[in-house]
């Protein structure tokens, strides 16, 4: 078990925000942060790996305390074994690829673990090239691997996709899977994006100003569970369109566009870039097995 | 013409800057990450020797460290150091002198220096040393090589706080620069456009190599 309570009061864009967070998280689970930007997510991570003061919190992982800030406990970054991949990839310049994974490894520890993680993130033919070398993709998957390398009790990810186009995300979602699935981490993931959080994730933090608003199951959180409806799909309005008397809205839902006719009454509180739900109920599914 | 003012400059030159870069790194760190309130006041007395005129710095340093004075009376007694009219006095007053042309462009390349690179070190449980020997320095070869190189020129062009301190006694203190002055007061042109020319193009050339690699025509000749 992962006890996170932090308490800080950050100087944002538009004022003081307090930052109030207390939360559990059972070991192995995969945890998304969603909010919007400024709502103090990367805060919370930082703060977890050590790299920003806390005023006041506690962060237990295990029976270990990294952090109590009423007896004045407060281990230093390098002492919290934690995985950090950053937005920006933050790979060392001066070092190709396999020296990156290299220099991650703790004094004494078996040189094993980096042809593992060579051969489980497929970087075999890129452990020559420097940084410069890659593309976003490429660097991307040699911060995870990197990050792996201390065998972390926490992995964090912060935006770690957001630069990235929409194929080479999807394939990093799955490279972040296995190796989560396969040695058995513990994952703090923020994103934007919805489509994300349900296909990773196991539970949802929904940070709004600096507090949690919602937890739990990323379907729960993200539908009302007013619809009874045995289609649902999380979507984005991209477009509102008048025809006559009716409004045809485009959605998108995943990489596909649909579009779906509303009337007056429908559009009045919606707008583009607002998150929907798209349900249907009424017709009669058939299921087909194909080979 | 006498080479030993010339071997005497690039002599001093060598010892400033290699003592230089010892201190210059452990400053310039200090000064590109402190949040302390002295920073301000440390920054302004490592610049200091950019506006002083060479002969003030050369006159206090002349003041401290005299025999009769103090400071200058016990380094001798229980040391039998002595700054003035000597060598030691000459590499002294050089670190001073040339010492914001070692720090400033080594400050400006920690400070250029993605924080989240140094962050991805601590997070991979490394310590404030290794992250400076294994990332930060490797990633600023360049400002390293500028400070390097623009410290020896400097100090290969002072003259003031040299002759202040130091005097003129050939093969201790008598450099280049000074040895010029002296041929031209005893009319000797030769002699001094000798180790003009020498001093011009020697220093050109320096300058020269920097810009070649840090503006990366090496890399794109190589390639």
């Amino acid at each position: 078990m992962i006890q996170i309570a932090l308490q800080k009061n950050l100087i944002a864009a538009n004022g003081d925000m307090l930052l109030d967070i207390d939360i559990k998280i059972k070991e192995g689970e995969f945890v998304t942060l969603y909010g919007d930007s400024g709502a103090g997510k990367t805060s919370i991570l930082k703060m977890i790996a050590g790299l920003m003061p806390a005023d006041n919190g506690l962060i237990k992982v295990r029976d270990k305390i990294w952090l109590d800030t009423k007896n004045n406990i407060c281990l230093k970054t390098q002492q919290r074994r934690i995985g950090y991949v950053f937005q920006e990839y933050a790979l060392f310049p001066n070092m190709t690829v396999k020296e990156n994974l290299l220099f991650a490894l703790e004094k004494g520890q078996d040189k094993q673990i980096i042809t593992e993680l060579i051969e489980l993130i497929e970087l075999g033919e890129l452990k020559d090239r420097k940084p410069e070398m890659l593309s976003g993709g490429q660097k991307q998957r040699v911060a995870l691997a990197r990050a792996l390398v201390r065998k972390p009790e926490i992995l964090m990810l912060d935006e770690p996709l957001s630069a990235l186009d929409h194929a080479m995300r999807s394939k990093l979602q799955d490279y972040i899977l296995k190796v989560h699935k396969q040695l058995n981490l513990t994952t703090l993931l923020i994103s934007h994006e919805m489509g994300e959080v349900l296909k990773m994730c196991d539970k949802v933090l929904v940070i709004e100003k600096g507090r949690i608003t919602r937890y739990g199951n990323p379907i729960d959180v993200f539908t009302s569970k007013q619809v009874s409806g045995k289609f649902q799909f999380l979507g984005e309005i991209v477009e509102i369109e008048k025809e006559d008397i009716i409004y045809i809205v485009t959605v998108l839902i995943g990489a596909n566009f649909v579009k779906i006719v509303a009337d007056t009454s429908d559009i009045k509180t919606m707008k583009v870039g607002d998150k929907i739900v798209v349900a249907s109920k009424a017709f009669n599914p058939l299921l087909q097995k194909i080979n | 013409m006498d080479w030993q003012p010339l071997l005497l400059t690039f002599k001093l030159a060598l010892v400033t800057t290699l003592l230089l870069l010892i201190i210059a790194i452990p400053l310039a760190y200090w000064l590109a990450y402190t949040k302390s309130r002295f920073k301000p006041i440390l920054e302004t007395l490592v610049s200091m020797p950019l506006v002083l005129p060479p002969t003030v710095l050369g006159f206090y340093l002349l003041v401290t460290f005299s025999p009769s004075s103090v400071l200058g009376g016990w380094l001798n007694n229980y040391f039998g150091i002595q700054f003035i009219f000597s060598f030691h006095g000459l590499v002294l007053a050089s670190i001073i002198y040339s010492l914001p042309f070692m720090v400033h462009p080594i400050q400006a390349g920690f400070a250029n220096i993605n924080t989240t690179m140094i962050e991805a070190s601590y997070v991979l449980g490394k310590s404030k040393i290794t992250t400076l020997f294994k990332i930060l320095i490797p990633n600023i070869k360049p400002s390293l090589l500028t400070g390097v190189v623009l410290a020896f020129a400097h100090t290969i062009g002072e003259f003031g706080v040299v002759l202040m301190i130091g005097g003129n006694i050939p093969g201790k203190t008598k450099v280049a620069s000074i040895a010029i002055y002296d041929e031209v007061e005893a009319l000797n042109y030769d002699t001094a456009n000798s180790y003009s020319l020498i001093l011009f193009a020697i220093t050109f050339s320096i300058l020269l190599v920097v810009y070649i690699v840090n503006g990366g025509y090496l890399k794109r000749f190589w390639k």
